[in-house]
């Protein structure tokens, strides 16, 4: 008997297992009931999709590689559109194998490892601040000016960053520090959309009105739909009710009619912004195929009434309205809740945009939200041609924020004073309201080295000494 | 006569020409470097010293983008070099030099130190050296200026530790490393 009971105990046990392999078998494959596996709480970059492991993991695991791929498939364009300056090359090549054996570069997780939140510092740097130094210890030998620096400041001062330093670089500097005039009428470039569409073939359709709409019927529109919609460049380029309600379900079927079509339909115009929209916070749980975003779901301080929004293209654009001036600001401030974003309203920014909307101040002279956050930049068409496009990842040029100079900043403000403005934290959320407290020293010491070099060249005679 | 079918056999074997897989690590090194060097020199005499030194067309600048001018000799050199790395070639290669402008490009390794200063004197020069716990056939050959434009710019660059570079002289040295397996 005691012999039948210690079998009946193994039974269960194995009975218990088994139900608890097959749960966890199944929970590792379902997204969303993933958090049992969750090892630590992820980057403000990565928690909107924590809960689909194999984005970043491969799938299925496939150990370091399949996570240096799962990086390289978000943000190896971003690193080639910035001229890395610590390429991976740079660190597999055999000559630089102690500088390898210093810092591990060629895996992005070696200075931003997720899931360790409380070692995690801004743009998911997970080393400590002094690690420029484990390679460049000796930098007073080359520069003498560097002796003495904190060897914390060289990434924190505003003077360098490990990826990106294209408007940091010396020369770049004291191009800048030569000619640093304020810009009194600074404008932002103008957004070439009109054109890209041209260029595309997509304004190929005669306008349509209000009588020739097809999806009446389908569709049952309200009049203020109706008047909304044939106000819009839309109706004006020939863009009729089925060319976005319509969808075809491919594999021959008939097309059917959606009452909200989704981002796809927008992309079939207008690709790279639907991309952008994508790549950044706003978008990227519909790239890996979760639920929209929701304010709700943010770390950022996002407004109560906000919270169960769920972001799409239109819930910035506006169905049938499609108003760019409201998705640049009010759309913004509809759910975005923070001492930066409040602080707008109250700005000179603000002040600038306002008289641009009352027709009062030049075109391109108003400074919204979208003028820094979602900026105009040069994008490339198929045939590699440059075309003036707004990115729509929000992401792009945030962090650190002197990715912001090239693209923004300096359409109005000086080199100097747009270095100084980035690196006062206290004056940024603020919104940029008073002046910096803060002095960024690269330009002057860049001026100084310039003129070391050119007291070089004219004691060794070759100053000049071009054919 | 049944021993004659082997030397026969042997004798085949040694009459055809050496296959790739027999050529030798300095053989192979010779071979890359000859291509890299006769790109090298058509980029800048065709491109960079026809365009910016004689026809005055276009100005060549280490800040090519901004100021939307040709790549540098050194920097086309680099490019192609970070691409074969990118495809995980197993060879690698780079251009430094004693004066070296940026000072990434200054030798490095014991290796480095001595071939380059031995190729002063216009030879290649070959050694094996231990790099990150793997060893590597490393050939390092002369780079000598061979335009006008590689040594005006070298002399007057405010970074440039030379400025008395002619014509001809050897400004550096193209290293190529081959693993030994």
């Amino acid at each position: 008997m005691k012999r039948f009971a210690a079998y009946r105990i193994w039974a269960l046990w194995l009975a218990a297992s088994a139900l608890l392999a097959a749960w966890f078998a199944w929970a590792v494959q379902t997204p969303g009931e993933q958090s049992v596996f969750m090892p630590g709480q992820t980057t403000h970059a990565h928690h909107q999709i924590e809960m689909k492991c194999a984005t970043c993991h491969g799938e299925p695991f496939k150990g370091a590689e399949g996570i240096q791929q799962a990086c390289l498939s978000c943000h190896a364009a971003e690193l080639k559109a910035m001229d890395d300056s610590h390429p991976v090359s740079k660190f597999t090549d055999p000559r630089n194998a102690g500088t390898l054996a210093k810092l591990d570069a060629r895996q992005c997780v070696t200075c931003h490892t997720e899931h360790k939140r409380e070692i995690t510092h801004p743009a998911g740097v997970t080393l400590p601040d002094d690690f420029c130094i484990r390679c460049h210890a000796g930098v007073e030998k080359e520069r003498p000016s560097h002796k003495g620096m904190a060897f914390t400041s060289c990434a924190t001062s505003g003077c360098h960053n490990f990826h990106d330093n294209r408007a940091l670089y010396e020369d770049f500097l004291i191009r800048h520090g030569h000619g640093d005039a304020a810009k009194s009428a600074g404008v932002v470039r103008e957004r070439g959309l009109k054109e890209f569409m041209v260029y595309m073939d997509y304004l190929d359709g005669e306008p349509v009105t209000a009588a020739e709409m097809d999806g009446r019927v389908e569709l049952q529109p309200t009049p203020a739909v109706v008047k909304n919609w044939e106000h819009t460049a839309h109706a004006k380029a020939g863009v009729n009710c089925s060319a976005c309600h319509q969808v075809n379900p491919g594999k021959g079927g008939e097309p059917v009619w959606v009452k909200r079509p989704d981002h796809q339909v927008c992309a079939a115009c207008h690709k790279p912004e639907v991309d952008g929209f994508l790549s950044g916070l706003h978008g990227m749980r519909l790239k890996q195929g979760l639920s929209p975003m929701q304010p709700g779901l943010a770390e950022l301080p996002m407004k109560p009434d906000a919270a169960h929004k769920s972001l799409s293209c239109t819930s910035c654009h506006g169905a049938h309205t499609f108003d760019t001036r409201r998705a640049a600001v009010e759309a913004c401030l509809s759910c975005h809740d923070d001492g930066h974003a409040r602080a707008y309203k109250a700005s000179p920014h603000f002040a600038l945009w306002h008289e641009e909307v009352q027709g009062r101040g030049p075109k391109g002279s108003g400074v919204s939200c979208a003028t820094c956050h979602m900026p105009r930049i040069e994008y490339l068409t198929p045939e590699d041609e440059t075309r003036t496009l707004v990115q729509h990842n929000q992401n792009d040029n945030l962090r650190p924020n002197e990715k912001m100079i090239r693209s923004v900043c300096l359409s109005c403000h000086t080199l100097q004073f747009s270095l100084d403005a980035l690196a006062d934290g206290a004056l940024v959320t603020r919104n940029f309201m008073g002046l910096p407290k803060h002095h960024v020293d690269s330009i002057r010491m860049a001026l100084e080295a310039e003129k070391r070099g050119q007291a070089r060249n004219a004691a060794s005679g070759t100053a000049g000494d071009e054919e | 006569m049944r021993k004659l079918i082997p030397l026969a056999a042997l004798g085949c074997v040694l009459g055809q020409p050496a296959l790739a897989a027999e050529w030798t690590h300095k053989e192979i090194a010779d071979a890359l470097h000859s291509i890299m060097e006769a790109d090298r020199t058509v980029y800048t005499k065709l491109i960079v010293n026809r365009l910016q030194n004689q026809e005055k067309v276009i100005k060549a600048s280490e800040h090519w983008k901004d100021d939307k001018a040709l790549v540098l000799p050194a920097q086309m050199f680099r490019y192609g070099s970070e691409a074969v790395a990118e495809k995980g070639a197993k060879f690698s290669y780079s251009l430094l030099s004693l004066w070296p402008v940026n000072k990434q490009n200054n030798a490095k390794t014991p290796v480095e130190k001595e071939g380059l200063e031995a190729v002063l004197k216009g030879d290649p020069y070959y050694k094996t050296e231990t790099l990150g716990g793997k060893k590597y056939f490393t050939a390092i050959y002369p780079d000598k200026a061979v335009a006008k434009a590689c040594i005006t710019c070298h002399n007057d660059h405010k970074d440039s530790p030379r400025k008395d570079f002619k014509m001809g002289d050897v400004m550096g040295g193209v290293v190529v490393r081959l693993p030994i397996q």
